[in-house]
């Protein structure tokens, strides 16, 4: 070509509105934001907070109410330190906050729940780079922290009070009771609620509306409850099948923290795997794992640990769970 | 409607997908009007995928309309005319919608022009002769829209003469013709299709016998009832069928629209032809028909100005060449809040910079988006809420094709087939935290491309 052709037009821009450029695409879903996310989870939490505050009366205010104001007082020091301007907006550090409280004991002393709270934000979360970048789900890695260094005030007994003004406070939870004695609870009182356990795990029925709320609106993986109530359902029939005593599927299913497990922590996206089947393997080995330490530990209960091993595994499950594209795999 | 049974093999849809508004009615129903002839028209020497053209004439050489004025080198390039009569100028340099840089012949238009009704009648008009077999042989019609300038109407711009080409060596069962329009807003090829059917199936007969295609499929979208309509009048004893598909983006992508149509998958890195198909959008039949049975070439095509940032948005029928401030000039302007101009539909179209940039063969459409449209919340770290596997339809996980691109992590990025992605955006568009997937997975490409050509 000659050289007259390299001459570049002068643009003629007309006035009126002013445009810009960008790539594309050029729309974005405005319904969903991380922030409506969370708060879809404090809604379908609701339920279990209201059983929570009908069974423990103040000691559930006093729980959320301290964990509450750890985990946001927590999340805007660490973010300042990091340099990051707070980003309490998202609502992530709330979320936190109130299921760690519904996972302590009514019993279980401000410290704790303090303790846990800073650890669940600082250690959970902020250590590894804030919302997002953490490996394990917060509320569990600051409630394993204060349920190690507290085993008195935490463990199974620590739930009994007996000179507490709440009935149900002063027996054992039921999980606790059947190891240890062989009660077992009626499913009406675990289905409802009114038995002792952690704030938010007593009332199965709570659990089972917020999660459907959760899933429903696909906040929440479905395929995690799922498959995790699946592999229990499965193993829970072995357990009665091979050894009849009364405690029956049902019960392991409404009984402790399966259903807020499987529903509320099981489910946090940024520790659990990206994939479908990701999902799928993820949830079953959370069921798995928390009947075998129900049935084969001194530990009554094991969701905490099966969330925490499991999130262990996320990383390599979502390795392993890379989907086959549409048209198959490039061949390299 | 229902989805269509088991003649057609598919079942009508594809996994994944999203389903943003259509926002349609801006311009959907609105007949297509006809330009007027602008005094200048700019054509880039590459309106297509593949190589430039080399122009024929020279600098004040007078050119009719119609005339020849870049001539395609290579396989992959296609042919240029001029949609009016007038003046050639200089070659200049000018900037496409898509940032590239090209060189172009600008034409001055003199003297009387078609206009109006008449163009109309001239290129989608009168009588389109639906069995034509015996006329015309198969390399004919090859020949035809090769001489024509053909490419692909609907966005992608891929000469159509490769496509449509008698002498490939894998056998095709099926042509499938694009109807889908799945892009928001756009709405040329749903009115083409209502007022322009004769010509659509004449064009897809030709195409079929020439590829020898068994079956001829129209798929077009369960929201466009009226078009579904006219195609089945039009298509009569051709044997041509309409197939109804769910609406949702991006149901017209080349290979969703083959699964939906046939339930085949193309191979990564494949080729419609690899599973039989060849395929091509509505307007390209329209204008293989009139390149074989009236030997014109393509000189014009309906763009859809719409969106709520023009005043009277409109489908109309315009020369290539003319420039988009032009056309938003004749819908009335742009209105005090509009916000950005896009060349295409706003899940992967262009955002232009200079209202001087010319319409191309590839242009299906003009949206201009207002502010309210633009306002999305700023980025936030991924939560691994895993929203953008569930709708990558490409069944990639676009999260870690993004992780991959900005920690520079290749093999990341092989392992998750970074190349199979095609940019349709339902990622980006889904992600709660905003975060600009498909920019990263660009950048991503890129690098993955530079280091596999060494
Ligand atoms: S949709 Fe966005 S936030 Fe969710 S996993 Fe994908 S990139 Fe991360
Ligand atoms: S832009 Fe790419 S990664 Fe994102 S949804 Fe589309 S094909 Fe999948």
């Amino acid at each position: 070509m000659t050289d007259d052709t390299l001459q570049i037009q002068p643009a003629p821009q007309p006035s009126g509105p002013v445009t810009d450029v960008a790539p594309s695409p050029h729309l974005a879903d405005s319904g969903q934001t991380t922030r409506a996310m969370m708060v879809d989870v404090l809604v379908a939490l609701i339920p279990v907070v209201c059983s929570a505050l009908y069974f423990f009366r103040w000691h559930a205010v006093r729980q959320m109410a301290i964990c509450l104001a750890v985990c946001l007082a927590a999340e805007a020091v660490f973010s300042a330190m990091r340099g990051r301007r707070p980003p309490l907006a998202d609502g992530s550090a709330a979320v936190t906050g109130i299921i760690l409280a519904l996972s302590l004991p009514a019993t279980a002393p401000w410290y704790a729940a303090a303790i846990g709270s800073l650890v669940a934000i600082g250690i959970g979360k902020s250590i590894f780079g804030g919302l997002g970048m953490n490996l394990f789900n917060p509320a569990m890695v600051g409630r394993a922290f204060v349920m190690i260094s507290f085993a008195g005030a935490l463990g199974a007994a620590g739930y009994q009070d007996p000179q507490s003004q709440i009935d149900i406070m002063t027996r054992a939870t039921p999980l606790t009771a059947f190891q240890q004695s062989g009660v077992v609870a009626s499913l009406a009182d675990l289905f409802r609620g009114s038995t002792n356990g952690s704030l938010g795990e007593t009332s199965a029925l709570a659990c089972l509306i917020g999660g459907l709320y959760l899933c429903l609106r696909r906040t929440a993986a479905w395929r995690i409850p799922a498959s995790m109530l699946a592999a229990a359902t499965v193993i829970a029939l072995l357990d009665t099948g091979l050894s009849p005593h009364g405690w029956t599927v049902l019960h392991h299913l409404f009984g402790g923290a399966l259903l807020f497990g499987a529903f509320f922590i099981a489910t946090d996206p940024v520790s659990s795997p990206l994939t479908h089947r990701g999902q799928m393997i993820f949830g079953a080995g959370i069921g798995a794992w928390v009947m075998l330490i129900r049935i084969f530990s001194g530990y009554p209960e094991g969701v905490m640990f099966a969330v925490l091993l499991m999130n262990g595994f996320t990383p390599l499950i979502n390795r392993w769970t890379i989907p086959t594209p549409f048209g198959g795999r490039l061949n390299r | 409607m229902s989805w269509f049974g088991s003649r057609s093999g598919g079942r009508g849809t594809f996994a994944r997908g999203i389903h943003p508004p259509a926002n349609k009615q801006f311009s959907s129903g609105l007949p297509i009007e006809v330009v007027d002839s602008p005094e200048r028209v700019v054509l880039p020497l590459q309106q297509n995928v593949g190589g430039p053209c080399t122009p024929v004439v020279k600098a004040r050489q007078k050119v009719a309309r119609d005339e020849l004025i870049g001539k395609g080198e290579a396989f992959v390039s296609s042919a240029l005319h001029a949609p009016v009569a007038g003046t050639a100028e200089r070659a200049t340099m000018i900037t496409l919608a898509n940032g590239r840089h090209m060189q172009a012949i600008a034409i001055h238009a003199e003297g009387p022009q078609v206009e109006g009704q008449d163009l109309w009648d001239d290129i989608f008009g009168g009588h389109w002769p639906k069995d034509c077999v015996g006329i015309y042989d198969p390399q004919q019609i090859h020949e035809a829209i090769l001489d024509a300038g053909i490419v692909g109407l609907g966005g992608a711009a891929f000469p159509t003469h490769v496509k449509i080409n008698p002498n490939t060596r894998k056998p095709i069962h099926t042509l499938v013709v694009n109807g889908c329009e799945c892009e928001p807003y756009l709405t040329a090829d749903d009115q083409l299709m209502r007022q322009a059917p004769d010509a659509i199936i004449a064009g897809a007969f030709l195409a079929g016998y020439a590829v020898g295609a068994e079956r001829i499929v129209i798929g077009v979208e369960d929201n466009k009832p009226e078009a579904i309509a006219s195609l089945r009048a039009a298509s009569g004893r051709t044997g041509i069928e309409v197939a109804v598909l769910k609406t949702k983006y991006p149901q017209g992508s080349e290979k969703h629209l083959i699964k939906a149509v046939v339930d085949r998958e193309v191979p990564l890195g494949g080729l419609p032809a690899d599973v039989g198909v060849a395929i091509g959008n509505v307007g390209t039949m329209a204008a293989v028909a009139r390149a074989v049975v009236r030997s014109r070439p393509l000189t014009h095509r309906v763009v859809c100005v719409t969106g709520a940032g023009v005043v009277r948005p409109k489908n109309l029928l315009v020369p290539m060449g003319i420039s988009v401030g032009e056309l938003i000039d004749w819908c009335g302007g742009l209105t005090a809040d509009a916000a950005r101009i896009v060349s295409g539909g706003p899940m992967m179209g262009f955002a232009v910079a200079d209202r001087a940039t010319p319409v191309t063969k590839g242009t299906s459409g003009i949206t201009v988006l207002v502010k309210s449209d633009l306002e999305i919340e700023a980025s936030g770290p991924c939560v691994r809420c895993g929203r953008c596997v569930d709708v990558c339809p490409m069944g990639l996980v676009p999260t870690k094709l993004a992780q991959a691109a900005r920690t520079g992590n290749l093999s990341l990025a092989r392992r998750h087939n970074i190349l199979a992605c095609f940019e349709c955006g339902a990622c980006a568009y889904s992600c709660p935290a905003k975060i600009p997937l498909v920019q990263w997975i660009r950048a991503g490409k890129a690098l993955a491309a530079r280091h596999q050509g060494r």
